[in-house]
């Protein structure tokens, strides 16, 4: 049984107990706790099941590598799938519950699988499930979907808020243990801005747990030592709770900061970091590894230093009477705390012929029994251990012995850390002595420099010992300060520790070195995954040699746990099964982030209302509170239609159109882009620019102008005005003034850069107001300040003046066919001239209209809408706009495009309109044209026209300007709808509403 | 080949699975073979298999610099679906589509074809009229897609927010039969099912030059010696430029890197795969049951397999404004692929200015899905020295005619 | 992540202040061009998995074009140069060699 001890445990305070639930059933804890310590103590043993085989699953360690303890977590909008018992803290309140078993976690029909596990090896899905082609979507799928998956499925929307944080900063220590520590106290003592990200509540590391002497001082000491001389540096940022999540390439890093899951509150709950460095030390330390033996799955069976962690952290035991295994001397450092604690040490089973170094002796002294040359053949045990069954570790596995035990604690050696060195490109030593990959110096993460900016100290850059973790730290700190530019002058004085000689640890990777098939197949290397010592070898045996291989088609390290116990263990597996040494079968690639982070933490505070900024009109409030339903332009919002009372959106559309064409319409036509283009050579930039010729608008004109890309495809269109000789005011399309305002600056600062010409996006500045339809010019004259007659403002002029006080450029130009007068005032007068129309037009039957009358009206007069009748693929003579198409100018954007032979081509899609054969009916949007099978053009744009009483509809034909007259067949689903070719215009072919 | 089978599974069972065989060979290179392939990944082992199945020529080699299938074939976001606006895309993809679906069998290799549906959303009125076009285009295709509603795209995706209040969902276009597969067992089936008809697959051995003579390709050098061969095959998405200098000629591709994250698994709560143009998101979830999301491209040229954040977290936000119920669901894994992309973000399948050296490539974010379909169609322009009928609209010359074949123009660009 | 200097305004800036802009200097061929010249300006890329020479502007700065020489391997950055030249500057074909002597221009 597992339980809390009577007085140990640094971390948790007694006198303060937090109560929480687990599986529905109260658990009291301590603050201070972690969930995996305070179920610890309530002999909570089994805590989940596994992935494939739904066998019971235990805590297997005490912090983020931690592959089995995984917890749906909280409730409704705050309930969160996979947390780890591990690094969750417990707090009043809180609700856990196991994962991936029906219908509970004791008894649970999927561990079915267990019992068929020898028909499910690694990959039998792919030998199987083939035939017929329905069933694995149908039936074999959902089984096996249904049984994996883990936590459940959130319901609700999260109410929790998340913020990032941005950082700058010359050295960046990710790891607050003792070398982190050390290196943030050197490096900070150079002046250099100093960050330290530790990702648990509390720093220290393994220098809180094991017993370790530092200049006279204990472990706790000395980091309260050096978190006191930190704390006298005010360049020296520590923040706790927050992971060094990913490097990234020029020395960019991610933090996630956990604010608020130890203590709810209604601050954000994370925080993401973005981080720039100049440099990176990484102090991240190393990871025990799991011994494989055959039950090493069993609850019950932990890593070493995780059940010396439970004791000296949380004052909580994993067993009673534990037997440790081992290959190398750390784990008796579990030996010793326990037997201190104490608890029962029947044995310690040292695979290594001669066994381990001073502490071993110390043990021997203790009376502990320790077996060397053994191993542990099998653990014995259904739901927790029983009992290890002992056996020679270079025989096959026969048992000599059979010892009663709850708790097994394994050592199989340690990894450093190397995920974040190796985000980047950091290469990596294979390190024999101590059987390990570690980073190698000479090959690090390359800057933007091309300089390495991350370095790695403590044990994660591979050095184990105390004396050279902290000497690796220290040197790092004077690199990475030299390198910023911030050389430390004085020598800390070397620190003096004391650790007991150790004897080399012996690379043990199966246990025994001889297990038989029965063995290996219930030995674990993946935990979370379920994947066995077998697997990987029947994976090798099957060709799937590479180590991406094996992890893909076993599944090896693809766990949330992300293989942090067990892809070494794999990869020495993988390496011996092909005959290969290690560091030739190489690793699979370290990708961000180190452990699991939230996703709401990387979208920030960029949801809901604040999830893409909407552009809106100075105008927009009226719209809203007019009844407009809104459409989203580009980042803009425009009023579809303004609905009244009892009207559905097609009859205010309709009305709309038939106040305009019957009155006089008022359209808020703000979001075209305006863009102004001065200087000398203004005129001869945009002849290069636009199609047509634009150097011959005279003064006080506006001319329509096309302009293409250089494949000679139609990109943008818009209003040409020439306010004087050096100064034209572009009007573009709504979703074109940043396009085509920053298209001007590419080719006036890249190709044409003689050109003396300057551009502004002026498009924000200005209101512009279009009125509309024959009572049009008596509403403005009713506003009064400038005579807008024929005379004085002729049909594509237009002229500056004041309307009811008001500045304003005021254009005869007309999208609708109507008279017409688009009006730009500064945007600050925008809503006011608004108003003043409205009041004006009262008496002439003024009505506001949407982007759909707009759009309507446009088609029945055949004008086009780029990105509606242009694709991208569309040329200005497909279009019928070759009048607009210069054959004077030498040179304009898309010119030698348009002349290659697709462009040329006879028989291209050309514009026409189309006349339904129904006066009902109106063509189905984008209907294709088909002729013998074959599509020969689709519908670009297709209404009913309430001005005309019946449909029109455009579309590019193949060869249409030779159909006139044709009828085509557009099929849609099991109708066939008719339409005749013809021109493009359907409203006042002659123009002449629009010129009066 | 032993034949894989449930009852193959059993029998092995008993006797702790000793028997199986090699999924496929590992043989040294011969000095010639008539047609070397360079890389090994989903295309160029299909372009293997189906020059040995369709065309009888199985004197093939296909060489890999890594290991088979670790290039875009194993980083993709595994979608499939045909539901293209151009007749020349929609004729490979829905042939890629067509294979894909019985490709399980016909290989004896389960690639976990699932077709659950992929869903386009509509977000705007004009991608709605996009999505409409390509609908009216599909059914003229033979291509099987409907638009559906609002309310159908909740009704089959009930963790969605359909009403989002910046953009909302005004509908979707549908393909029922697109879906996802098993990306890694399509290399793997490809691979056994080549390598069992004779096909030698080199592994770990690159291609460090080209040879020719007189205008016609003569080989190849590598780092394990030269291989002479007739008909050469340049099959390497994301290093096409590099293999292309070695040939002599220069490609209209573009090298980038584009991301891919998944999240921690949960149980199923998304049968259909979604994707969301407007906000630039899509996800599906797999069958281990991570959800499974593909994130952007940077703009710029990247050899490096890794990505800028940024990208992640904009599709992220996306996506969490599309399911917001995500929002407390973890990233366990982001990842970065090199993908070609052209002038027309469409691929390039045919020959090229050298003799007797065929090329495939470009295909952007698309190639998973086309892998039966691009194999099929290089493997019988290979054959015949002339481009098959699926292909020949995909040559090189298209960009000197300005032929372009632009998907992305049903989106268009916003009026 | 990417970290350029705009040689303009002398900031340097994170990646998502730039906007990417494909190869620099690439001759503009226009009318009168052959087919294949204007298909090779337009279409052709070097993209070599080595250093490129490419064009980014400062879009959410000072609105200006410039070069920069990167590796689009190891991602180093030589320098950022005037958009205004028609072939890299010698100082930054100078820094180049100095950390890659074996590397060549392609032409």
């Amino acid at each position: 049984m597992s339980f809390r001890l009577p007085n140990a445990g640094c971390l948790i305070d007694r006198s303060n107990p937090v109560s929480f639930t687990f599986n529905g059933k109260p658990v009291q804890g301590y603050k201070g706790d972690t969930l995996a310590s305070a179920l610890m103590a309530a002999d909570q043993r089994m805590l989940g099941r596994s992935f494939k085989y739904h066998r019971p699953r235990g805590l297997v360690a005490s912090g983020g590598e931690e592959p089995n303890a995984l917890m749906n977590m909280g409730e409704g909008a705050r309930f969160e799938p996979n947390q780890r018992a591990t690094t969750t803290e417990v707090f009043d309140g809180l609700t856990a519950r196991s994962q991936n078993h029906w219908p509970s976690l004791n008894f649970d029909i999927g561990a079915l699988n267990n019992r068929l596990a020898r028909f499910f090896p690694a990959g039998f899905y792919y030998k199987t499930f083939m035939k017929p082609q329905w069933a694995w979507k149908h039936l074999f799928e959902p089984i096996i979907r249904n049984s994996a998956g883990l936590g459940q499925v959130p319901t609700e929307r999260d109410v929790d808020r998340y913020e990032y944080f941005y950082a700058y900063t010359d050295i960046l220590i990710i790891g607050g243990g003792v070398a982190g520590l050390e290196a943030a106290l050197e490096s900070g003592r150079s002046g250099a801005k100093v960050l330290l990200l530790e990702q648990s509540p509390h720093f220290g590391g393994r220098f809180m747990v094991d017993d370790i002497e530092v200049d006279g001082r204990d472990g706790p000491a000395h980091i309260a030592h050096l978190l006191a001389e930190i704390a006298k540096l005010p360049n020296v940022t520590l923040r706790a709770r927050t992971q060094g999540a990913g490097v990234f390439d020029h020395g960019y890093a991610l933090g996630y900061e956990r604010l608020t899951d130890h203590a709810p509150a209604a601050t954000p709950r994370h925080r993401l970091w973005r981080i720039r460095a100049k440099r990176i030390i990484t102090a991240t330390g190393a990871l025990e590894r799991t011994l494989n033996f055959a039950g090493n799955d069993i609850p019950g069976v932990m890593l070493a230093s995780a059940v010396r962690d439970y004791i000296r952290l949380y004052g909580v035991t994993s067993g009673a009477r534990t037997v440790v295994v081992t290959n190398n001397d750390d784990a008796y450092r579990t030996a010793l705390t326990l037997y201190a604690a104490g608890l029962e040490v029947p044995a310690i089973i040292d695979a290594r012929p001669n066994g381990g170094g001073e502490m071993s002796d110390q043990a021997r002294a203790l009376g502990i029994r320790i077996e060397t040359g053994h191993g542990v053949a099998k653990v014995i045990g259904k739901k927790h251990v029983t009992a290890v069954e002992v056996c020679l570790q270079s025989g096959t596995g026969g048992a000599v012995e059979s010892i009663a035990c709850d708790c097994v604690a394994i050592s199989g050696g340690f990894s450093p850390v190397v995920h974040l060195w190796s985000h980047c490109g950091g290469k990596l030593n294979w390190d024999e002595e101590n059987a390990m990959f570690s980073p190698d110096p000479s090959r690090p993460p390359t800057d933007q420099n091309g300089e390495g900016f991350v370095l790695a100290a403590g044990t994660a850059s591979g050095a184990l010992g105390t004396n050279a973790c902290i000497s690796t730290a220290v040197t790092a700190a004077h690199q990475a300060a030299d390198e910023v530019g911030r050389s430390i002058k004085e020598e800390a004085a070397p620190r003096l520790t004391q650790t007991p000689d150790e004897t080399p640890m012996a690379p043990i990777w199966t246990m025994p070195a001889q297990a038989p098939y029965k063995l290996r197949s219930k030995t674990w290397l993946d935990f979370q995954n379920d994947v066995k010592v077998s697997d990987v070898q029947l994976a090798a045996r099957e060709g799937y040699e590479s180590v991406e291989h094996t992890k893909r088609y076993t599944t090896l390290g693809m766990a949330t746990d992300q293989g942090k116990l067990s892809n070494i263990n794999g990869l020495a597996v993988l390496a011996g099964a092909l005959d290969a040494e290690i560091p030739q079968v190489g690793t699979t690639t370290f990708r961000p982030p180190y452990t699991p982070i939230s996703l709401g933490s990387i979208a920030g505070e960029a949801s809901g209302p604040l999830f893409k900024p909407t552009r809106k009109t100075a105008i927009d409030g009226w719209h809203k509170s007019h009844g407009a339903i809104f459409e989203p332009v580009a980042d803009w919002r425009r009023a579809y239609a303004y609905i009244q009372a009892g009207e559905t959106t097609q009859d205010a559309i309709t009305r709309e159109i038939l106040a305009t064409r019957g009155a006089v319409g008022l359209f808020d036509a703000s979001t075209l882009g305006k863009i102004i283009v001065k200087g000398p050579d203004a005129g001869k930039f945009l002849d290069l620019l636009y199609t047509n010729m634009m150097s011959t608008l005279k003064p006080g004109k506006c001319r329509y102008g096309l302009m293409c890309n250089e494949n000679g495809f139609l990109m943008d269109d818009g209003v040409v005005a020439r306010l004087d000789e050096d100064t034209f005011l572009c009007h573009t399309t709504t979703g074109g003034s940043d396009r085509i305002h920053a298209h001007m600056e590419e080719w006036l600062q890249t190709e044409w850069w003689d050109l003396e010409v300057f551009t502004a996006n002026l498009t924000e500045q200005f209101t512009q107001i279009v009125v509309a339809g024959p009572n049009a010019r008596k509403v403005l004259e009713a506003l009064g300040g400038t005579d807008v007659s024929r005379e004085a403002l002729p049909f594509m002029g237009f002229i500056d003046g004041k309307l009811a006080g008001i500045q304003a450029r005021i254009f005869r130009i007309s999208f609708s066919g109507e008279l017409s007068y688009e009006i730009a005032v500064p945007a600050s007068q925008g809503l006011l001239l608004w108003n003043l129309l409205l009041q004006a037009g009262a008496d002439f039957g003024i009505a506001p209209y949407g982007t759909e009358a707009l759009h309507v009206m446009r088609g029945e007069k055949g004008f086009v809408v780029v990105g509606d009748e242009s694709d991208g693929t569309v040329t200005p003579h497909d279009l019928g706009m070759s009048w607009a198409v210069s054959k004077k100018k030498e040179d304009f954007i898309g010119k030698r495009g348009m002349q290659r032979s697709f462009l040329m081509a006879a028989g291209r899609k050309q514009l026409v309109g189309l006349r339904t054969l129904s006066d009902t009916e109106k063509l189905p949007e984008s209907a294709h044209a088909v002729e013998g099978g074959k599509a020969i053009g689709h519908v670009t744009s297709t209404y009913f026209s309430p001005t005309l009483g019946h449909p029109i509809a455009m579309a590019l034909i193949n060869g249409g300007q030779s159909r006139m007259g044709e009828v085509l067949d557009f099929p849609v689903g099991s109708k066939v709808h008719k339409a005749r070719v013809v021109d493009l215009v359907f409203y006042d072919k002659e123009g002449a509403q629009q010129d009066v | 080949m032993r034949k894989y089978s449930a009852f193959a599974i059993a029998r092995e069972a008993f006797r702790h699975h000793s028997g199986w065989q090699r999924a496929w060979r590992s043989p040294e290179p011969k000095k010639s073979y008539q047609v070397v392939i360079v890389g090994a990944g989903g295309h160029g082992l299909a372009t293997a298999y189906y020059l040995a199945k369709n065309h009888g020529i199985r004197d093939i080699a296909v060489i890999e610099k890594g290991w088979l299938g670790g290039g875009n074939t194993g980083r993709n976001t595994t979608i499939i679906r045909s539901n293209y606006l151009q007749d020349e895309s929609a004729a490979i993809y829905e042939k890629a589509r067509g294979l894909y679906e019985g490709l399980s069998a016909e290989l004896n290799y389960n690639i976990m074809f699932s077709p659950r549906g992929v869903m386009m959303l509509a977000q705007t009125e004009h991608e709605l009229r996009g999505y409409h076009r390509i609908n009216q285009a599909n059914a003229i295709q033979g291509v099987a897609t409907e638009m559906l509603t609002p309310e159908q795209v909740k009704s089959k995706v009930p963790i969605m927010e359909i009403n989002g209040p910046r953009y909302p969902v005004l509908g979707a276009l549908w393909q029922a039969r697109g879906g996802t597969a098993r990306h890694d067992a399509v290399a793997w089936g490809y691979a056994r099912a080549a390598s069992d008809l004779g096909v030698d697959i080199i592994q770990q051995t690159e291609v460090t030059g080209i040879t020719q003579s007189g205008g016609q390709v003569t080989g190849v050098q590598t780092t394990r010696g030269d291989i002479s061969c007739k008909k050469l095959g340049i099959v390497v998405a994301g290093h096409s430029g590099v293999l292309a200098e070695m040939a002599g000629f220069r490609l209209p591709i573009e090298s980038v890197s584009l991301q891919a994250l998944v999240s921690e698994p949960i149980k199923p709560c998304i049968d259909v795969v979604v994707m969301a143009n407007t906000v630039h998101g899509y996800l599906s979830q797999s069958d281990k049951g991570e959800l499974v999301i593909g994130g952007g491209a940077d703009g710029y040229n990247n050899y490096t397999q890794r990505g800028s954040f940024h990208h992640v977290e904009e599709t992220v936000r996306a996506l969490i404004e599309t399911f917001p119920i995500i929002s407390r669901l973890k990233q366990l894994r982001q990842w970065g692929g090199i993908v070609d992309m052209t002038g027309d973000r469409s691929p390039i399948i045919g020959k090229t200015p050298l003799g007797g050296c065929f090329i495939n490539c470009g295909w952007g974010t698309g190639g998973f899905k086309s892998i039966p379909g691009s194999g099929w169609a290089l493997a019988a322009t290979m054959a015949s020295g002339e481009p098959d009928e699926l292909a020949a609209p995909f040559g090189l010359e298209r960009f000197a005619e300005g032929r372009f074949i632009d998907e992305s123009v049903a989106a268009g660009v916003a009026h | 992540m990417l970290l350029l200097t705009c040689p303009y305004c002398g900031v340097s800036a994170e990646e998502t202040e730039f906007h990417g802009g494909g190869e620099a200097h690439l001759k503009r061929h226009a009318d009168g061009s052959s087919d294949d010249a204007f298909t090779a300006y337009l279409f052709e890329r070097k993209n070599p998995k080595g250093i490129v020479f490419e064009r980014w502007r400062h879009v959410y700065g000072c609105g200006k074009w410039f070069h920069a020489a990167r590796c689009a391997v190891t991602l180093e950055v030589f320098g950022t140069y005037s958009a205004q030249t028609l072939k890299p500057p010698k100082s930054i074909i100078t820094s180049i060699k100095a950390k890659r002597p074996d590397w060549e221009e392609i032409s």
